[in-house]
């Protein structure tokens, strides 16, 4: 093959509502994700609803108010700062982002200490001994320190549920760090706001999952 | 326009910083060149599969009382496992959306190239990522679950020690389907987001041509079952690691309920697998025939409709597993259901042919082979759809053929008639006739030599996946004639990749815009197409398959029903 170095320079085309839809369609996933998740819940809850209440008891029920809060308050400096930036106040963009970015940490943090309790009472994996010793998983080692039947699905559905939307915090902070960064390098301008509305939008989504996770582990007791 | 725009994409780039050699393609947001590169690298992961299938039948030449082992049975597992998710993940499913579509839809549609470029580039480099990791899974021992990794057996099946670690190579290969799945779902948004937004002027929907139309519905499930299969592998993952006990009853799970998850994804991946063949075949049939496709509306409403349906009746992958009987008589009645827009497109497809200027090209050569294939395929789709034959037939070598019948013999093929049909338009070059006809002769006969004699087999009660089986008459027989059509099937598939190595190499240069005559857009623009496809801006004003008009079109000097501004 004759290479020849014609290089051609793209010539810009941007598709604002292109994107946006191609968003949106990427947030579907995000939620169908979820969305296996919700079904597994929702049969083994139907099975098991005595159980399901008594393990909920044990859930800090102020805690996930205070998380949920934290959350819904971030949500809506999210849509300040989108506000600012569109209404050419870029700095007062920035701050806000702070405010959101600060909310998520403190989420983290709080999530943080309630998982560490629940790990000191050993609600979660009696079997890592298990796993230690090489015997892998329960099927071939039921152990005898379980908990009853019902509840170990309780705790395990909990452990990954909000495992699974911590990680998405995680990945909506660092979208936002990178935002700050743009905003203040000026690629990210009120002309040009596209980049912070979608991550508006994706934060907005791991809000709105935690608005369904609260009730089913925190409120069903 | 630009003066820089001429050259074909073959000598033109898209990137400023590599412009030679292996980065000028790897590090290239062409929509043209990633198709090429999935192409290189699905063939290549093809090609091993095929070798893992060889292995599989040769096998099974002999019953083991004769004291033939080739592979022993831990091994036997491990290979029919890789040569599912290797044919499965890496082939079929992503398979003609990522290779053909990728590189004819913007055409098809007369767009520069998709809606993102780059998103596009990283959905390769997830597949490649995804693909090596499986394939490096068999060195680190390998799966013996099969491609559905259906637990208990999935969490509980033993890792192996390498160099002293111990290695979970289960959760590995499901990993890596995980990382595949997210370059699915990033194509598929892709493809959708193009086809509404960047289709030309004049290119109103229903003159898309079917292709498109196929991969708009593909896309679409791509988009809706994938993340659910993703997650659902991922716990598995998780049940190896943490045993949670999600599908573990001694915890108060349920196995059946992986299965349901995993069917929901899996039976529309059939679809996604077998949508865009049936694209490619609704474009080689009018143009062999060099007449319009009969009942173009329905076949694109078809399409929508097989996608939809194909939702819902995953169910019926479990007619055993002691769903109720309600739920088994709906899904029972979704599947034949879905048998409807099926049917529809084959008898479309014959009524085309029907007066039609027949031409015996390659392409078309194995257009016809797949509608007979798939009659087949489809059609013992619904002996199994039936609840009573089904427990009789579930888990024999009767579904194994069904399923190489419509997945083979279906999609397989018509990837290969679209490469074949497409080859000079991407390459510039064209293949040897002779020794395409040849390499379908092989094909063909070998496939059905293979897999007639399984659908008996399977009738007969010899149960799919065993490494084995007892040393009867009319197992021996017919398991030796199967394992004899393997080697002229396997030599068929050699013939195809070498018909095109050989092609590309040394085949005779071309550029010769529409050798075959057809009236649809892809096929209006140089060959190879240029950079961003089109010299100039495009407006359609034809129906995608007129070929009254497009013979009125070139008789009058235009490029066929393309207006150039």
């Amino acid at each position: 093959m004759t290479e020849q170095t014609a290089t051609v320079e793209i010539p810009h085309h941007h598709d604002e509502t292109g994107t946006r839809l191609g968003f949106w369609l990427f947030l579907y996933t995000e939620l169908f994700l979820f969305a296996a998740f919700f079904l597994i819940y929702a049969v083994y809850r139907s099975n098991y609803l005595v159980e399901f209440r008594t393990a909920a008891e044990s859930l800090n029920t102020g805690i996930g108010t205070q998380n949920t809060i934290i959350l819904l308050a971030s949500s809506l400096t999210m849509v300040l700062s989108l506000n600012a930036l569109k209404a050419g106040k870029a700095r007062m963009a920035k701050t806000f982002l702070q405010f959101t970015i600060t909310l998520g940490l403190a989420f983290l943090v709080i999530k943080g200490f309630e998982w560490g309790a629940k790990f000191d009472h050993h609600l979660f994996l009696q079997t890592t001994k298990g796993i230690a010793a090489g015997e892998g998983s329960l099927l071939l080692n039921p152990s005898a320190e379980m908990l009853p039947v019902g509840q170990v699905l309780f705790f395990g559905l909990y452990f990954i549920m909000t495992g699974t939307h911590a990680l998405h915090i995680v990945i909506g902070l660092i979208w936002m760090i990178i935002v700050y960064v743009w905003i203040s390098k000026g690629s990210i301008n009120p002309d040009n706001y596209g980049t912070l509305e979608r991550c508006g939008l994706y934060w907005h989504l791991v809000d709105l999952i935690w608005i369904f996770l609260f009730p089913l582990y925190y409120l069903v007791a | 326009m630009e003066p820089s725009q001429s050259g074909s994409y073959l000598q033109s780039h898209t990137s400023s910083r590599w412009t030679k050699g292996f980065m000028s393609w790897f590090m290239s947001t062409d929509h043209k060149r990633i198709g090429i590169m999935y192409g290189v690298s699905m063939f290549s992961f093809f090609g091993l599969a095929v070798l893992l299938g060889f292995f599989i039948k040769l096998q099974k030449l002999f019953p083991a009382a004769s004291g033939w082992e080739i592979i022993p049975p831990e091994l036997y597992g491990s290979f029919f496992t890789l040569h599912a998710v290797i044919m499965i993940f890496l082939f079929i499913v992503p398979g003609a959306p990522a290779i053909l579509g990728n590189f004819f839809l913007p055409l098809q549609i007369g767009a520069k190239d998709v809606a993102f470029p780059r998103v596009n580039l990283l959905s390769y480099w997830l597949y490649l990522f995804g693909a090596v990791m499986a394939v490096a899974g068999i060195v680190l021992g390998g799966a013996d679950t099969g491609w559905t990794f259906t637990p208990p057996y999935s969490v509980t099946t033993k890792t192996i020690s390498l160099f002293g670690f111990t290695v979970d190579s289960v959760s590995w290969m499901l990993v890596a389907t995980f990382i595949l799945g997210w370059g699915t779902i990033l194509t598929g948004i892709n493809f959708i987001v193009t086809i509404h937004r960047m289709r030309a002027e004049g290119m109103t929907f229903f003159k898309m041509p079917l292709f498109t139309w196929s991969i708009y519905a593909t896309s679409w499930l791509q988009v809706l079952a994938t993340p659910v299969v993703g997650i659902t592998l991922l716990m598995i993952v998780i049940e190896r690691i943490l045993p949670v006990g999600f599908f573990d009853p001694a915890k108060g799970g349920d196995p059946i309920l992986f299965q349901h998850l995993f069917w929901i994804y899996s039976h529309p991946a059939v679809y996604i697998m077998i949508l865009p063949s049936m694209g490619l075949i609704s474009e080689i049939i009018p143009t062999n025939s060099q007449k319009s496709i009969f009942g173009y509306k329905s076949i694109a409403i078809a399409s929508c409709s097989i996608a939809g349906v194909g939702y819902l009746l995953w169910a019926h992958h479990m007619f055993t597993t002691g769903i109720s009987d309600f739920a088994a008589i709906l899904f029972s009645f979704l599947t034949f259901l879905v048998a409807i827009p099926t049917a529809i497109k084959v008898f479309n497809w014959t009524a085309t042919l029907y007066k039609g200027s027949i031409v015996l090209t390659p392409p078309m050569l194995f257009a016809l082979a797949f509608i007979f294939n798939f009659s087949i395929g489809g059609l013992t789709g619904m002996f199994l759809g039936s609840l009573s034959t089904d427990i009789h037939l579930h888990d024999t070598d009767f579904v194994v053929a069904h399923f190489h019948y419509t997945m083979f013999g279906g999609a397989a093929f018509g990837i290969i008639a679209g490469i074949y049909h497409y080859f000079s338009k991407m390459f510039g070059k064209m293949y040897s006739m002779k020794w395409a006809n040849r390499s379908f002769i092989f094909m063909f006969i070998g496939f059905n030599t293979l897999y007639f004699p399984m659908l008996i087999l399977g009738f007969f009660g010899m149960p799919r996946r065993y490494h084995t089986y007892p040393d009867i008459p009319v197992y021996n027989n017919l398991q030796m004639l199967s394992t004899f059509g393997s080697w002229i099937l396997v030599t068929g598939v050699v013939l195809v990749l070498g018909t095109w190595i050989h092609g590309l190499i040394k085949g005779k240069r071309t550029t010769e815009q529409n050798p075959w005559n057809s009236s649809t857009l892809e096929w209006q623009t140089a060959t190879p197409p240029t950079l961003f496809n089109f010299e100039e801006a495009v407006v359609v004003t034809r129906e995608p398959y007129d070929y009254h008009g497009f013979r009125e079109d070139v008789k009058n000097g235009k490029a066929a029903g393309v207006i150039h501004d």
